[in-house]
């Protein structure tokens, strides 16, 4: 397969994932504000939604005042952020289009289908009035890619690549939601482990498809430390770094057999920072500090993902 | 030598005559649409309605798009398919067939008789400055031997037809020519679509041209192939008119389709990027025009190209299809040599007659040409896709005079035709079925031998009257039937 058809695959489903996450973050943002009393900091959990998506800076050279209109906006429609949720679809939709031959028909038409719809849903008139029906409709549109193309593609490198582009994309965006809490400060007179802090945890709990699962895992309440564990170490929850990595790992295996034994550094990277996962223990992430240990995953993510398209010559 | 011309023949008795491809001239239904004619009588308006909007609705979900330069909106367009065939017997297509497999082999003959001795130069036949400074012209191809003599792997003729034995030949493409993705599309439709009439025919299958395509490109591996040669698709990329058609074609044949940055070049051999490392590339069926190949040789600005393919090429580690230069014999100026050329390197007669043709680079020609703009049709010598061109009857007393500014200003860039009255077919049209002129591009491939597959795309003129079939100009497509007649022996010709 020609490097740049991998690189196509990879990319089409990093976005496509990243449009899912996008929507997800806005949820999370959505429910806290909707939390905050009066009188409390308030644009606070929409500015942390702007950084948890890597997108402060291009926010800031457009906008001098983050307020919730202008954040939803900018992460839902701007064509100039490469984050946004327009801008997920139509470059998820033009790396499709350039190996159109590798996927299936399936794959291909739940892609474009979003492409064709989304004009429709998200420019009706004002995003924030809409926010809950984009939010959905992306989540949709994303399960429904995912669906389309896992149970239509053939198990060769195409496919790999592309599950390589959804996983990769998935451990970054696990992190960095996780991380959303960190930057949001609870208002003075909230403690940590109140009930404001409480609800933040449990909206992005929510936002991970996780409320439930912890519940199950666990038996318990929300505890800050329980979230963490279910979130980065947690194998058998389907967004939690440890799954991530793990399916990483496997693909990167599969794409080795297929490739007759041919490995690389990207194959020592990803089976490091799985073994760290896979037996790591969330007390001691807690004592070198958790924003620190998400940082570090976001850029061992990043240097994995640099080296997997070195490898395969998809750059 | 104006005047010597004979009378053309779709002038009969001063009065143009129309033929229609169902009714002939006088209202009668020619044989090969007796099924079509039942058909369309028989079928209920609505149900026809039903299957058009099936069929656009088809298209798009394919994404069998096309697109169009310079207009502003989505770039992607659909060409309208006429769900109406257009229909030749296979004694037509036959006659047609042989007359075109001798015109390539004549072309053929002609490019590399350019790049070698230039034989018919010296016979007096052509003039030396038509083609040695033609921008088409490769210097770089002089002396150079490519893989069995084949120049023109690929050509799309362009006919039209006048009359019930009178076809022409339009124009030749000899370069990197589209639509043959249309041709097979076109035919998928019509079997899903209109399966009880295809079943009253004895029609011949065209779903066989990717094999022969893949087949006659591997049979001109280079003289170094080291093995079963690799073959590959190079497409300028997604942003490309006929991109479509490049992944068609890939995925038909089952080879990658690449982009110039998706090769390189190697010790003067030609290589894919590919996940397992690199992989070496034998015969390149490349939809991209000579000067953007190669950077080193010809338009340093292109980024579209691969460094040192010219090297590779004529190392005789890669074949290029079409070959590099074969661009010389398709301009219109040189068109009018074609039958030439067909008595001098085959010593046979033309089957396929020419449209007469005037060089607005000779004065008298000029002069007659100025004279009668309201009844011709002029082109620019190096135009395609029906852009640049005048169509006298249609145009303005302000166009003619615009255009014959352009004309004295640059004539050698220019040749005239008459308007032709072009063959109509049966089209659905807003309000109801009516005739529109059409023409059509079969396509010839050459290799160890010269392979045409029975049909071609036919292009409709949609607007009543219009002339203009480029899909660019708002025209539309049919599918093509060849179909053996009920009681003509089998394998007729």
């Amino acid at each position: 397969m020609l490097g740049r058809t991998a690189g196509s695959l990879y990319w089409m489903a990093r976005y496509l994932e990243r449009m899912d996450y996008v929507a997800r973050l806005l949820e999370v943002a959505q429910r806290m504000a909707a939390l905050t009393t009066a009188g409390a900091i308030s644009g606070n959990e929409w500015h942390s939604a702007l950084i948890a998506a890597g997108c402060e800076p291009g926010f800031l050279a457009r906008h001098e005042l983050v307020t919730p209109e202008a954040v939803m906006d900018f992460l839902v429609l701007d064509a100039a952020n490469p984050s946004s949720i327009w801008s997920c679809i139509e470059i998820g939709r033009a790396n499709a289009r350039a190996v159109r031959s590798a996927l299936t028909v399936e794959a291909w038409e739940a892609i474009n289908g979003s492409w064709l719809e989304r004009d429709a849903v998200l420019t009706q008139g004002p995003v924030h009035e809409r926010l809950g029906q984009i939010i959905d409709w992306v989540k949709m549109r994303a399960i429904l890619f995912r669906g389309a193309y896992a149970s239509t593609m053939l198990r060769n490198d195409a496919y790999y690549f592309t599950r390589l582009g959804s996983f990769i994309e998935r451990a970054d965006n696990t992190a960095r939601i996780l991380d959303v809490k960190y930057h949001v400060l609870l208002p003075r007179h909230e403690t940590v482990g109140g009930g404001l802090d409480y609800y933040q945890w449990t909206a992005i709990l929510r936002a991970a498809s996780a409320l439930r699962a912890y519940h199950w895992v666990y038996n318990d309440r929300v505890q800050p430390w329980k979230v963490a564990d279910l979130l980065i170490l947690r194998p058998e929850l389907p967004r939690s770094l440890a799954a991530c990595y793990q399916e990483i790992v496997e693909v990167l295996e599969s794409l080795a057999a297929a490739y007759g034994g041919r490995v690389g550094e990207c194959h020592r990277l990803a089976g490091e920072f799985h073994a760290r996962l896979r037996f790591g223990r969330i007390e001691a992430i807690f004592q070198t500090g958790l924003h620190e240990f998400l940082t570090e995953t976001v850029d061992h993510t990043a240097t994995l993902g640099q080296s997997i398209t070195e490898f395969y010559l998809m750059d | 030598m104006l005047a010597s011309r004979p009378a053309p023949a779709w002038h009969r008795g001063g009065k143009r005559v129309q033929f229609d491809e169902m009714n002939g001239t006088d209202g009668t239904c020619r044989a090969p649409y007796a099924q079509v004619a039942r058909w369309l009588k028989t079928a209920s308006p609505d149900l026809l309605n039903l299957k058009r909007q099936e069929a656009e609705l088809l298209f798009r979900r394919i994404g069998i798009t096309f697109a169009v330069y310079s207009q502003g909106g989505s770039p992607e367009r659909l060409i309208p398919f006429d769900l109406i065939p257009r229909i030749l017997s296979e004694d037509e297509w036959s006659r047609m067939a042989k007359g075109l497999e001798q015109r390539v082999r004549a072309l053929n003959a002609f490019v590399h008789d350019c790049y070698h001795e230039r034989e018919i130069i010296r016979a007096g036949h052509v003039p030396e400055a038509m083609v040695l400074l033609d921008e088409s012209f490769v210097p770089e191809m002089q002396g150079f031997d490519v893989p069995r003599g084949v120049y023109i792997h690929i050509a799309g003729i362009d006919m039209v037809r006048v009359g019930p034995e009178e076809f022409y030949v339009l124009e030749d493409n000899c370069r990197t020519p589209s639509g043959v993705s249309y041709m097979l599309e076109n035919r998928e439709m019509s079997l899903r679509l209109l399966p009880d009439l295809v079943c009253r025919h004895d029609l011949l299958s065209v779903s066989q041209y990717p094999e022969e395509l893949l087949d006659s490109l591997m049979s001109v591996a280079p003289p170094n192939c080291p093995g079963d040669p690799t073959v590959v698709i190079l497409t300028p990329g997604s942003m490309n008119s006929a991109y479509y058609e490049h992944s068609f074609l890939a995925d038909e044949m089952g080879v990658e389709l690449v982009e110039g940055f998706d090769l390189i070049v190697e010790d003067a051999v030609v290589y894919m990027r590919t996940t397992q490392g690199l992989r070496r590339v034998d015969v390149i069926y490349r939809r991209i025009d000579d000067a953007f190949l190669d950077p080193l040789t010809f338009n340093p600005a292109s980024m579209l190209g691969i460094p040192g393919l010219m090297a590779a090429y004529r190392a005789g580690n890669v074949t290029l299809a079409n070959a590099v230069g074969a661009g010389i014999a398709d301009n219109k100026a040189i068109y009018i040599y074609v039958p030439e050329m067909i008595r001098f390197y085959l010593g046979e007669e033309p089957i396929l007659k020419n449209v007469p043709t005037w060089r607005c680079g000779v004065p008298e020609e000029l002069a007659y040409v100025l004279d009668h703009l309201d009844e011709l049709v002029v082109k620019e010598t190096h135009g395609s896709g029906g852009y640049g061109m005048l169509v006298g009857p249609k145009s303005t007393r302000t166009e003619r005079e615009e255009f014959a500014a352009k004309l004295r200003a640059e004539p050698q860039h220019y040749i005239a035709q008459p308007t032709l009255a072009l063959s109509t077919c049966p089209t659905f049209v807003d309000d109801g079925i009516a005739p529109r002129h059409v023409d059509l591009r079969p396509f010839v491939l050459t290799g160890r031998d010269i392979r045409i597959v029975p049909g071609g795309l036919t292009r409709v003129a949609l607007r009543e009257g219009s002339l203009v079939v480029n899909s660019s100009q708002g025209g539309g497509t049919k599918d093509t039937w060849v179909i053996r007649l009920p009681n003509a022996p089998s394998g007729a010709s």
